[in-house]
């Protein structure tokens, strides 16, 4: 199920673009921001809930998931190059599964980690903010890597398709529309998470069960899905 | 014995018919699919490579299917026409990466990159290359795993004649040896250097299929059209008009040229030159007016 070499050339691919760059910038954002507000509003529940649901829950977590999801099999299908795995004895759903987990690996360096430790900067991790914000994140990492390397396999504009999904629906539109938030993967990994914060700390829309089983649902039928659609895959550019 | 058999298949996008039920075997040897620009070469290259599905009919190699059946990619070697190829990789890197998704390691690498001597080039980066060096890297990323059927989608499309020379000889190699080598090309004299067998595809349809030289003698044996300017024109047609190679001349008085219509190619092209010697007539210019290559096909369809 899983190919080292494809999964080498993923993590090449990944990396070694310019788009990589946010990769890195919205982490160190991230811990500057963490370590302004330690400075300036000193150590606070409160405001440690609001910078790590707001902005690396609602807004980094998915972005970096769209750039590794997408990424990881976008601009392969984009410029062609894809004909090198297809034309080999490996499974279609096997390409799919190994760029999956180099996606989830990548989403989850680059978002729980820094969400780790933006959280230790900016309460000391009390109440378990710190840790329950990162189990949110990895959560949701595997979830957006899924749903975005799908979206990578079916459509050329997957990255726009991806940032309106990360920024109006889960961030916007969640947050107007209350029904809008059970179908969000922001909530559901949210669901986890407020297990695992103290009391109060961390609330979600949506129940855990109904979350867990969300999160699985999305993440198994989004990677079928995706090996289904390279089986049949039209190479770009043609006729 | 590696063969692959597409039997009445068709293919459309949408309303547009890029494949028009074709037949053909392709077996050991060197097989040259012509066509010009647009005919569904490219379709048909993909179809054989289990890259589109057939709308009709069935594309198999030695009866397996190929569409949807990755285990076929044991056998067929491709080398795509577009340049795409993971170009942050060095070359070896690239090569090195194909052998092992065929479950082959580095030592089957080196020997792909010495056969298409690019050793010397292997350790900088794809995105450096020529576009010829980038060919032999896709040669070499083909042939890795020895396979018995090698699929070339316009090889030698800008490549420098040496380049080309040596591709050609590699790819004689390769048939000589018994594998099922087709390459696609909308050029005559490339497919007529190297392939014994070639493959006429026109507008989607399969037009003529055979030996070199019956595609030659079906190519020259049409009427041939010549634009001819001469010190004395009608001294000239009256010489030309007499022999039997020659079915019509028209004096163009606009173009102050005669427009000659030679039945018999060989022929002509010899008499021209001895006629207007034996009458002292200077040839200023003799150019043939349907020399296209798209005339070539439609005369080749029509007949």
């Amino acid at each position: 199920m899983y190919d080292p070499t494809v999964a080498r050339l993923t993590y090449r691919a990944l990396l070694g673009r310019r788009r990589a760059a946010i990769l890195f910038v919205l982490p160190v954002l991230l811990v500057v921001i963490a370590v302004a507000v330690r400075t300036f509003a000193g150590s606070d529940d409160q405001v440690a809930s609001d910078v790590l649901s707001g902005f690396a829950i609602a807004t980094m977590v998915p972005l970096i998931g769209v750039i590794a999801g997408t990424g990881a099999i976008g601009p392969e299908i984009d410029d062609g190059s894809i004909v090198y795995l297809l034309s080999k004895p490996v499974k279609r759903p096997t390409i799919i599964f190994t760029k999956l987990i180099v996606a989830i690996a990548v989403t989850m360096v680059f978002s729980a980690l820094p969400t780790l430790i933006a959280g230790l900067i900016l309460n000391g991790n009390g109440q378990q903010i710190a840790v329950a914000y990162t189990i949110a994140a990895l959560v949701a990492s595997i979830a957006y890597s899924a749903l975005f390397l799908l979206l990578g396999t079916v459509s050329r504009h997957a990255v726009v398709f991806g940032l309106v999904y990360a920024l109006v629906w889960e961030a916007l539109f969640g947050s107007l529309v209350p029904g809008a938030r059970t179908l969000s993967v922001q909530q559901w990994s949210l669901a986890v998470a407020e297990k695992v914060g103290g009391s109060g700390a961390i609330t979600s829309d949506v129940g855990l069960t109904t979350a867990t089983v969300l999160l699985a649902a999305v993440t198994v039928v989004a990677t079928w899905y995706a090996g289904q659609k390279l089986r049949t895959l039209k190479l770009a550019g043609e006729e | 014995m590696t063969t692959i058999e597409i039997d009445h298949t068709s293919r459309w996008f949408g309303n547009v018919v890029a494949v028009n039920d074709v037949s053909m075997t392709v077996g050991p040897g060197v097989t040259g699919l012509l066509g010009p620009n647009g005919a569904g070469k490219s379709t048909l290259i993909n179809m054989m490579a289990g890259f589109l599905a057939p709308s009709t009919g069935t594309v198999t190699l030695d009866g397996r299917p190929i569409w949807r059946n990755e285990a076929v990619y044991r056998d067929i070697g491709i080398v795509p026409e577009r340049e795409a190829m993971y170009d942050f990789l060095t070359g070896r890197e690239f090569v090195v990466a194909n052998a092992e998704l065929q479950g082959l390691g580095g030592a089957e690498a080196q020997r792909a990159l010495a056969t298409v001597e690019m050793e010397y080039a292997q350790d900088r980066r794809i995105s450096t290359y020529s576009k010829g060096m980038r060919q032999r890297v896709k040669m070499a990323s083909a042939l890795v795993h020895e396979p018995s059927v090698l699929l070339l989608d316009e090889p030698f499309n800008g490549m420098d004649p040496r380049q080309r020379m040596q591709l050609m000889e590699l790819l004689r190699r390769m048939g000589a040896e018994g594998r099922t080598v087709l390459f696609s090309s909308h050029i005559l004299e490339e497919v007529e250097q190297l392939a014994s067998h070639i493959e006429v595809i026109v507008a989607g349809r399969h037009a003529a299929s055979g030996d070199f030289r019956k595609i030659r003698r079906l190519m020259t044996d049409r009427p041939h059209r010549y634009l001819v300017r001469s010190s004395d024109d009608r001294a000239l047609a009256a010489a030309l008009i007499a022999d039997p190679s020659t079915a019509g001349i028209e004096v163009d008085r606009g173009e102050q040229a005669l427009l000659i219509q030679a039945v018999d190619f060989g022929r002509f092209t010899e008499l021209l030159p001895k006629v207007a010697r034996e009458h002292g007539i200077r040839l200023l210019t003799v150019s043939p007016s349907d020399e296209s290559l798209e005339s070539v096909f439609s005369y080749l369809v029509a007949a």
